[in-house]
């Protein structure tokens, strides 16, 4: 593989939006502390949300919108299903991070700390 | 140990999901031509203008073509704030102070004089949500933050649950009333062929798309309000943890 223009812009789009996701499992599965945790996750849903964008792109295309002067534009534009499916991601992980946090609170209600490691009962 | 074993996971896992994405050339066009149409994706393209009458095709896919999937998302949204309100539910009398020290009141002022102006931004966005990037889900999460800089600014500032429900409950009566509309007169769910379809570009074009995403605006502002108040009027108890008497 040549490393024109092109090569680089597709190694760094998906090699971020990898690193993101690889980010976030990292945090989820290491991390002690339950707030970077729920952070891990949200790092996760970043990372895809980029991941499907970038699929959807197309060199030189634009939004998928007939504003005026684009009503014919029809050839140029990207993909526009990965970007509802992200409209749809976006909206389904911001209620996952919420009921987590809330989740969060509970656990630090009834054990006084947010490290999963000094919560004991949940040993065995 | 085990951050090694993670480590090792990691690798392999970023290098096949490497090897898998570079298969799939960045920005290559895999729309096909008008005539044939290769994905979905091309045929929204090439059908919405004529069809719905909206300008966004983004709008288009989530309110109309894939409105059903909207439906349930919004219902997750719903069930989310329900959860959270239950997971946190505390009764109205063990009533605290949230922060103990005031706000500034150069932050009071700013906030009470943005706040029009940031919901006002939100109604624009959702009203537009047909013609410009934008639409229910974008508008609603803006107004979320007009509410979020009131609470953070007042302490003693309160959004009013039952208005939230009511909002709430009309906006979700609205959208699958018009579903069930469309199903009567068409054929099909969601069907949009009962309201004129107005002109490319105008404010009142589209038919039902716009009316179904004012709707979603006013349920996703009136849901992440309710998240955002439950979340920040939350207090950590003045009572012992239970696991401090096991130590």
């Amino acid at each position: 593989m040549d490393f024109d223009f092109q090569n680089i812009v597709t190694i760094s789009v998906y090699g971020s939006a990898i690193a993101l996701i690889l980010i976030g499992i990292y945090a989820v599965l290491i991390k002690k502390h339950l707030i970077k945790i729920v952070i891990g996750m949200s790092l996760v849903d970043a990372g895809l949300h980029l991941l499907f964008v970038a699929i959807g792109y197309i060199n030189n295309g634009t939004a998928p919108i007939f504003s005026p002067g684009y009503e014919d534009a029809a050839t140029n534009m990207v993909d526009p299903v990965p970007q509802a499916l992200v409209l749809t991601a976006i909206v389904i992980g911001f209620a996952v991070t919420a009921v987590a946090l809330s989740l969060v609170i509970r656990l630090y209600k009834h054990h006084g700390t947010v490290r999963i490691d000094e919560i004991k009962s949940l040993k065995w | 140990m085990k951050k090694f074993f993670v480590i090792a996971l990691l690798a392999i896992l970023g290098f096949y999901l490497t090897i898998a994405f570079l298969q799939i050339p960045f920005g290559q066009n895999r729309l096909g031509q008008p005539q044939d149409e290769a994905t979905v994706g091309a045929y929204y393209l090439n059908n919405t203008k004529e069809k719905s009458a909206v300008s966004n095709v983004v709008t288009a896919i989530v309110v109309n073509y894939r409105g059903f999937d909207t439906l349930g998302e919004v219902t997750v949204l719903f069930l989310a704030s329900t959860g959270l309100a239950s997971i946190l539910y505390r009764r109205k009398e063990e009533e605290v102070e949230r922060i103990n020290k005031p706000s500034s009141s150069l932050l009071q002022t700013g906030s009470k004089f943005l706040f029009p102006l940031v919901v006002l931004l939100g109604i624009y966005v959702f009203i537009h949500g047909h013609l410009t990037p934008g639409g229910g889900f974008q508008g609603g999460a803006i107004i979320a933050t007009g509410f979020l800089l009131m609470l953070i600014a007042y302490q003693k500032y309160h959004v009013s649950h039952s208005m939230l429900t009511w909002v709430e409950s009309l906006a979700g009566v609205l959208f699958v009333s018009i579903g069930l509309w469309g199903l009567i007169t068409g054929g099909t769910f969601l069907e949009n062929s009962y309201f004129p379809k107005g002109v490319l570009n105008s404010l009142i074009s589209g038919g039902a798309i716009p009316i179904i995403y004012i709707a979603v605006g006013f349920k996703v502002a009136a849901e992440l309000t309710g998240v955002l108040d439950i979340l920040l009027n939350t207090k950590e108890e003045k009572s012992v943890p239970s696991n401090q008497n096991e130590k």
